[in-house]
């Protein structure tokens, strides 16, 4: 804001003479004395005015560049209403408390964002600040929420400090990573580019061409320093393939140990590779089956010593304590050998057989836990199958050394529907208290058969007479990831039952409520997904 | 009084809300689930019941025949007002038809439908009341005017008393200012605030702070204490002043006179709606701009601590109503009449003016109302641009800027401008403002 001309030199007169008091200087044409105060407050009257009066724009700042074009094509009209309103329930407002039977939209933004960037739409620009808050306060919310927010939340990120956190998840400040095309910029960015911008660029080109990635990483490997060899090595997991062996087994031989036991790792998840090779052939030095005895046994000769050959091929040869030397070994050579090689060294059997024989001396769970280890590193279907067992055994089939972290890492080598069957079935027989994390690992939506098991399981749950909220976990996850379509099954359900003598105090009212929720939120998903134009997305 | 079967937009119903809490839990309500028996009618009520957390259901009631001021009923126990279940119940009837079927009014249910039929009665007699009220004047003109006469007297005691006090801080200098600090100020406002001048006490309350207010202080001391000067002038002088000028002279030191310009009925937008929050009251200001008459008024309204005022107009609707001006020349403050139709959507907008206009009607205005400190402007093809820490509106095709207030961070759309604190603007419809915000 400027005032019109250049100050004029009796206004700055003015404001002396105030400074200092009419007592001491008096004012240009103003006798002095008693009126003395009262005509400089006349004067400076009449001078604010036509200062205000005058008053002109100030100079404009450069101003900011255009925001990029985003060429999706826009949402439909109910859509973008309907993200408006997901976006207005912040948490933190309500203040805690019960839950009631209204939906919690928050929960569904992951839902909804996954769904539009799934049909690429582009995000309304009303809606981008809100995305940009929304992103802010959940970590786990920001890829889907950058990705759908698109070039122009970047844009204006860049005009706010609290939308900072956009421009670090995103690579580059903000700049698309470099076309497959590009080589010059892949080139530029890879010598000259920050750590971040860096394994951005490998894990990218990595995803479309493994092989080129490998190049590039092997075009410095020599020079990167330990900790950085590290980050990119791990990024060769995605793609990793016999193409990779040579390039793994020269790491082996890494001045880092962090790096050489990761590039073991790496070989050892190849079935095919020299180092499986290697450990398939220590592995079955310490494992044969004994016909001697009444019934074929496993006996287990665990290794004596751990030599440099053995070290070489990323063995750890301290044992953490409280763990015997020897089976710590073993345990290592069994996970990192193909699961292939057993049934040719164990007499032709099958997983199944295998499994089902008995072990010597107690080391049943080292090798049970050892063979899980190695079905999960090397996605092997048939073995995780075998070592997962049928769901309705009491100890859910499995080896009492599985546990429910493991179990749910064997399911997810399994297909979707294959990996749901067996939740469902494990559900039916053992209840919903242990299920939690296994159905993390289910496909969404959840397969009938599954989303029916929880259904039932939830069912008898209530009819037992307990309180809802001891099943908050599943139910929330019910809320998200059951098949809409189960909606209709819930309005049996919908009902306060009569309660039973032994049943807690209220708790019918509690499940009413809580199923009542469930089948909203059913809806509401069902009725996003129409918003957004989707096919109904089919189970599996 | 009724616009037949115009559902409102959902951000028409969020604004309602109380509070923050109120707005997100009529959100979550906002969908089909807890609800049954839901209808609305053509005359603007919407009726429905909603499962609560027990056993039983609450009966929902709304009636939204009088746009600008919606009546609730509902038997849930809350204290909020609207209630989340009205608000949710408002949300599902903007979802469209197949959420809230639209029913005649004799169909809805009994309990929906004695509400609305006493309450229809009312309105009507309230109305036949306000008609007959105006009508009757003060009971003792006499009396009314001895106590006008006293009052005067009293502020003139007032005014020449203030008056001297700005003489003996001009004798000693502004510098003995930063010394007296905050006390002086304070007792001599609460002289005016005995004087019955409110207008006076709060200027002089402000003088308080000017010494504390950084860089440039002595400026800004000088011209408020001459805009004093001015009006205590003014006052002391009212009998030789124009008429309008007169009127504008007694607004400013406090005496408020009720709205006597004819009514103007006019379609008038509603150009922006803000609440200013202090502990003991709400005062919601909103500018309404008339499409056929181009005149922009302020209208205030006043809530309880802690409550919404009730009169909630959303911005970027129109409203046909009638707005009478309060006296005084340059005079914005208008008083809302009589309402012909519930506000509804429109695309006009205002026509927007350069950053040189709109300094220029600042300008213009102080002819009116040398107190001015704001005048409400709509920028046209501008970019919000910063400006080292601070934001600024500057021409997108010119190199000018006004400066924006530091709170406003909305996305431009019409503004109030003042010259020591830049524009404040407020979010008009999305889509303007978007315009705006991403060129």
């Amino acid at each position: 804001m400027t005032a019109t001309g250049t100050p004029s030199a009796s206004w700055e007169d003015l404001v002396a003479v105030a400074l200092l008091g009419t007592d001491r200087r008096a004012p240009s044409g103003v006798a002095p004395g008693r009126s003395a105060p009262s005509a400089l407050l006349d004067a400076a009257a009449a001078e604010t005015v036509r200062r205000r009066a005058g008053l002109r724009p100030g100079r404009a700042a450069p101003r900011p560049e255009p925001a990029p074009e985003d060429p999706r094509p826009a949402l439909p009209a109910a859509a973008a209403r309907r993200l408006a309103r997901l976006l207005a329930d912040r948490p933190g407002t309500g203040g805690g408390g019960r839950r009631g039977t209204a939906p919690d939209l928050m929960e569904l933004l992951p839902q909804w964002l996954a769904a539009a960037n799934a049909r690429g739409f582009a995000a309304p620009a009303a809606t981008l600040p809100a995305l940009l808050d929304a992103a802010r306060g959940r970590t786990d919310l920001r890829p889907a929420a950058l990705e759908f927010a698109g070039p122009r939340a970047l844009w204006l990120a860049r005009l706010n400090p609290d939308w900072r956190f956009a421009l670090r998840s995103t690579p580059g400040g903000g700049t698309a990573l470099p076309g497959p095309e590009e080589t010059g910029r892949i080139e530029k960015l890879w010598q000259e580019g920050l750590f971040a911008e860096r394994v951005a660029l490998l894990a990218g080109i990595r995803s479309r061409d493994p092989d080129a990635a490998r190049a590039l990483l092997e075009s410095t490997w020599p020079t990167e320093r330990a900790e950085d060899r590290l980050m990119f090595l791990d990024s060769l997991r995605t793609g990793l393939g016999p193409r990779d062996e040579p390039f793994l087994e020269q790491a082996l031989a890494d001045r880092s140990r962090n790096v050489r036991s990761t590039a073991a790792e790496l070989l050892s998840a190849l079935p095919g590779s020299a180092l499986a090779a290697r450990m398939a052939v220590r592995a079955a030095a310490c494992v044969a089956v004994d016909h001697t005895r009444d019934a074929p046994t496993i006996v287990v000769e665990a290794p004596h010593e751990c030599d440099a050959g053995m070290e070489r091929d990323g063995v750890v040869s301290k044992a953490p304590p409280g763990r015997g030397e020897r089976s710590w070994w073993l345990g290592q050579l069994v996970e990192s050998a193909p699961l292939a090689s057993w049934p040719a060294r164990l007499g032709g059997r099958t997983p199944e057989e295998i499994l089902a024989l008995p072990v010597a001396d107690d080391w049943t769970g080292e090798l049970h836990a050892a063979w899980c280890r190695a079905a999960v590193r090397q996605r092997d279907a048939d073995w995780s199958r075998a070592l997962l067992g049928v769901p309705s055994a009491p100890e859910a089939g499995g080896p009492g050394a599985v546990s429910l972290a493991e179990r749910a890492k064997l399911l997810s080598t399994l297909s979707s529907g294959e990996r749901a069957g067996w939740v469902a079935g494990f559900i039916a027989t053992h209840g919903l208290s242990e299920a939690f994390q296994l159905l993390g690992v289910c496909a969404v939506p959840w397969a009938a058969p599954l989303g029916r098991a929880v259904l039932d399981a939830l069912n008898i749950a209530r009819d037992a007479g307990s309180y809802p909220w001891s099943f908050s976990g599943v139910m929330g996850l019910a809320e998200r990831c059951l098949d809409p379509a189960e909606a209709t099954r819930l309005d049996g359900l919908l009902a306060v039952p009569e309660e039973p003598e032994d049943a807690s105090p209220g708790a019918g009212g509690y499940w009413a409520e809580a199923f009542q929720r469930l089948g909203t939120t059913l809806r509401l998903r069902a009725v996003m997904s129409e918003e957004l134009g989707a096919v109904r997305d089919t189970a599996g | 009084m009724t616009q037949q079967g115009v559902r409102w937009t959902t951000d028409q119903v969020l604004a309602l809300a109380p509070d923050a809490a109120s707005r997100k839990a009529g959100s979550k309500l906002g969908a089909a689930g807890p609800w049954s028996e839901t209808g609305s009618s053509d005359e603007g009520a919407v009726w429905g019941l909603c499962r609560g957390s027990g056993a039983g259901s609450y009966r929902t009631v709304v009636d939204v025949a009088d746009g600008s001021a919606p009546a609730y009923t509902c038997s849930c126990p809350s204290r909020k007002f609207p209630c989340k279940h009205a608000l949710g119940l408002l949300l599902l009837w903007s979802d469209g038809e197949e959420s809230v079927p639209a029913r005649a009014e004799a169909q809805a249910p009994d309990w929906a439908e004695r509400w609305l039929a006493a309450r229809r009665g009312r309105t009507r007699e309230e109305r036949g009341t306000d008609a007959r009220g105006s009508e009757a004047g003060p009971a003792d003109p006499e009396a009314v005017r001895r106590r006008a006469e006293r009052r005067a007297e009293r502020i003139t005691a007032g005014a020449t008393e203030l008056e001297q006090r700005l003489a003996d801080l001009l004798r000693s200098g502004l510098a003995t200012a930063e010394q007296a600090g905050y006390g002086l100020w304070e007792e001599t406002a609460a002289r005016m605030v005995d004087a019955q001048a409110p207008g006076l006490a709060s200027r002089v309350r402000e003088l308080g702070a000017i010494p504390g207010s950084g860089p440039g202080w002595p400026v800004r001391l000088l011209e408020e204490c001459a805009l004093l000067h001015l009006l205590d002038q003014g006052w002391l002088h009212r009998e030789h002043l124009p008429e309008a000028l007169a009127a504008t002279v007694r607004t400013r030191v406090g005496l408020t006179r009720p709205p006597d310009g004819t009514p103007l009925r006019d379609d008038w937008l509603v150009l922006a709606q803000y609440d200013v929050v202090d502990p003991k009251l709400t005062t919601r200001r909103i500018w309404l701009h008339g499409l056929a008459s181009g005149r922009t008024a302020l209208v205030l309204s006043y809530g309880a601590a802690g409550r919404a005022p009730e009169l909630n107009l959303p911005v970027g609707l129109t409203l046909d109503a009638e707005v009478s001006a309060y006296p005084g020349a340059g005079q914005r403050r208008g008083a809302l009449g009589e309402q012909f139709a519930p506000p509804a959507p429109t695309a006009v907008r205002p026509v927007g003016v350069t950053t040189a206009e709109a300094a220029a009607r600042y300008g213009s205005a102080l002819r009116d109302d040398p107190w001015l400190e704001s005048v409400p402007v709509t920028l046209d093809g501008v970019v919000p641009t910063p400006d080292g820490s601070s934001w600024q509106l500057a021409e997108a095709d010119g190199d000018t800027a006004l400066p924006l207030t530091p709170s406003a961070t909305a996305g431009p759309g019409c503004g109030v401008w003042s010259p020591s604190r830049g524009v404040r603007p407020s979010p008009s419809s999305a889509s303007a403002a978007t315009a705006a915000s991403l060129p």
